[in-house]
């Protein structure tokens, strides 16, 4: 797909306006890579030396101006992971049936709508709608299950996504063979369709998990808190989370310059946690994509 | 989607081919009743999954409109949209969203006037250009410069760059339109390059071949063929990319400077719609004024990203169909 550039061939005007565009559009390339870097390395550079032991595996101190971030860990994982349980049951149900049984009609074609429009939904409507439903009609409070409901409806869309693209992917013949066998559609789909396409879902899973663990508006009014005492014992309680950490730390109180080398470590903490799932989920793509080359 | 008619021609062999033995046969049709019975249970199954995701729009947009919905017992919607002043806690209280519409709405331009040539340029580079190498190792690193947390580009925003503006323009404060801008641009521009780029490599390669073929140099190539072609799938990606801009919050949250003006200079602080969401909703009593204006406020965002959502979806139609025929 790519153009062959014989530049020994270009000269003169049209040669030096390809060579200068060219030149922008290498530069364009450049400024993004560089930008993705400058952020990381950034992060990095301030925030490597406040972590240690203790800064994982503590509670904050003196009204958060010292100590760990281990509740803020904590609650992370847990709203992501809860975020996960209820978005890839539904998620996956859905790209199955949307991709292997419905057929072109009305009632389709408004599931399909809706999935776009929810995944351009912003996040704190997302907020918005977590505090209104799960937080007061209800009755769950600000909780751990409220943050993680919100943040699941908000995966919704991800995961049946990334679902779809994997089934679309499974050969036709893959099904056709199993039919042939005297399979039902049903046998079909459990033992052959979906565990083929298992890796490719999973990894779209795992870029849903480390956008539910990043992502602060939608847990701001439903789930997460300034501060909590204890870690959380039920999903009725209250979390802390490091997006909401590195916010409070850094917007809000009055000790915001005291408290930068623990906004950079947490903030370290959360692009670690997060780059590092979809690295991994970028690194399992590449393979089953050279798997499947073959 | 071709297996779907897989299914019945597989059935209809298997019941036509002649058994050897009459028992089997039966025993055979009898489980093939019952997995009928199974698959019809499994279908409807999945069906009703399916149609969460429909309800929960419909439930976002219940809520929002419920709790939202008051605001205009208080304000017209006259007032509410066009009032200058944003003072929700004073007394009495002033509910005019005009200044964090016009807040939103500068942002996010200026944040796609810098997104807009970059990220298409970053996707022209990346089909066209980069050799398979080098874009094997730039599209993960564009991917995860997407994945970044909203927060953490705010932060950095905040105390990287904010500072930096305020020494290099000399202004009072480097949190204003202009950082905020700038931050929002890179988060717009993943999804821009992404989409625009799938469009360009959709191209047919007999496009550009024809046209080297005619003597057009490869940058000729890109400027009147390919990109021409992949134009409705640039455009669908841009207006995404807008709709991502006008929607996020952390960014504007925490680098946007938070004044409730409409913006006269590059510099002036602003205070972007999702930005007075989720400042204020904390404090707002529950169930009170202030509380039921920060709704309606989201009505409104909600609103704009629907538009752009449609207007997306619009292009991207029409584009599919003058594809396939």
């Amino acid at each position: 797909m790519r153009l062959s550039i014989q530049k020994n061939t270009l000269s003169g005007r049209r040669g030096a306006i390809q060579t200068l565009w060219f030149l922008l559009f290498r530069a364009a390339a450049g400024i993004n890579v560089l930008a993705l870097f400058a952020v990381i390395g950034f992060i990095i550079s301030k925030g490597l030396s406040a972590i240690s032991w203790e800064f994982l595996t503590e509670m904050p101190k003196n009204s958060m101006t010292e100590g760990g971030i281990l509740p803020c860990i904590v609650g992370t994982f847990s709203l992501a992971m809860g975020a996960l349980a209820v978005a890839f049951p539904v998620g996956l149900a859905t790209a199955v049936y949307l991709n292997e049984y419905a057929t072109q009609g009305k009632v389709v074609s408004a599931i399909r709508f809706a999935i776009a429009n929810l995944a351009g939904v912003p996040s704190v409507v997302f907020g918005l709608f977590g505090l209104a439903f799960f937080c007061t009609v209800l009755k769950m409070g600000v909780s751990l299950l409220a943050g993680a409901l919100t943040l699941g409806v908000m995966s919704l869309p991800v995961i049946i996504g990334a679902s779809e693209e994997a089934l679309k992917a499974v050969p036709d013949t893959y099904r056709e063979a199993s039919l042939g066998l005297g399979a039902s559609k049903w046998q079909t789909l459990c033992r052959v369709v979906v565990p083929s396409a298992l890796p490719g879902i999973l990894t779209g899973s795992i870029l849903a998990l480390g956008r539910a663990a990043g992502e602060t508006a939608p847990i701001m009014f439903t789930g997460a808190v300034f501060f909590t005492p204890d870690l959380p014992t039920s999903v009725f309680d209250e979390v802390m989370a490091l997006p909401y950490h590195i916010y409070v730390l850094a917007t809000a109180g009055t000790h915001i310059g005291e408290t930068r080398p623990l906004q950079y470590g947490t903030a370290l903490v959360l692009i670690t946690l997060v780059l590092g799932m979809n690295l991994c989920a970028i690194i399992l793509r590449a393979r089953l994509r050279k798997r499947s080359r073959v | 989607m071709k297996h779907r008619e897989a299914a019945p021609i597989a059935t209809r062999t298997h019941h036509d081919a002649p058994s050897p033995v009459a028992e089997g046969a039966v025993r055979d049709s009898l489980t093939r009743q019952h997995t009928a019975l199974g698959d019809w249970t499994a279908q409807s199954l999945l069906f009703v999954i399916s149609l969460v995701s429909l309800f929960v729009l419909g439930l976002i947009m219940a809520f929002l409109i419920m709790e939202g919905a008051p605001t205009f017992s208080f304000v017209s919607i006259r007032e509410f949209a066009l009032g200058h002043l944003w003072y929700p806690t004073d007394e009495p209280p002033d509910f005019g969203i005009l200044a964090l519409i016009m807040g939103s709405l500068s942002v996010t331009l200026i944040s796609s006037l810098i997104a807009v040539p970059s990220g298409v340029m970053t996707a022209i580079y990346l089909s066209e250009i980069a050799p398979p190498r080098v874009a094997e190792i730039l599209k993960p690193a564009i991917e995860l410069l997407a994945s970044l947390p909203s927060v953490v580009i705010g932060f950095f925003g905040m105390v990287a760059v904010a500072p930096l503006m305020q020494q290099l323009f000399d202004i009072p404060t480097g949190l204003n339109l202009f950082t905020a801008s700038i931050m929002l641009a890179f988060m717009s521009i993943p999804t821009i390059c992404t989409i625009s780029e799938d469009a360009l490599r959709n191209v047919p390669v007999t496009y550009r071949e024809a046209s080297l073929a005619l003597g057009a140099t490869p940058f000729e190539t890109i400027s009147k063929v390919t990109v021409p072609a992949a134009l409705s799938g640039i455009t669908t990606s841009i207006i995404l990319g807008m709709s991502r801009a006008i929607g996020e919050t952390m960014v504007v949250l925490m680098v946007a400077g938070g004044a409730a003006i409409v913006p006269t200079s590059l510099f002036d602080p602003i205070r972007p719609m999702p930005a007075s969401i989720a400042a204020e909703m904390g404090e707002a009593p529950f169930r009170g004024e202030h509380y039921h204006a920060l709704f309606a406020t989201g009505i409104t965002l909600f609103l704009f990203t629907i538009l752009f959502n449609v207007l997306a979806m619009s292009v991207s139609r029409r584009y599919r169909l003058k594809g396939s025929s």
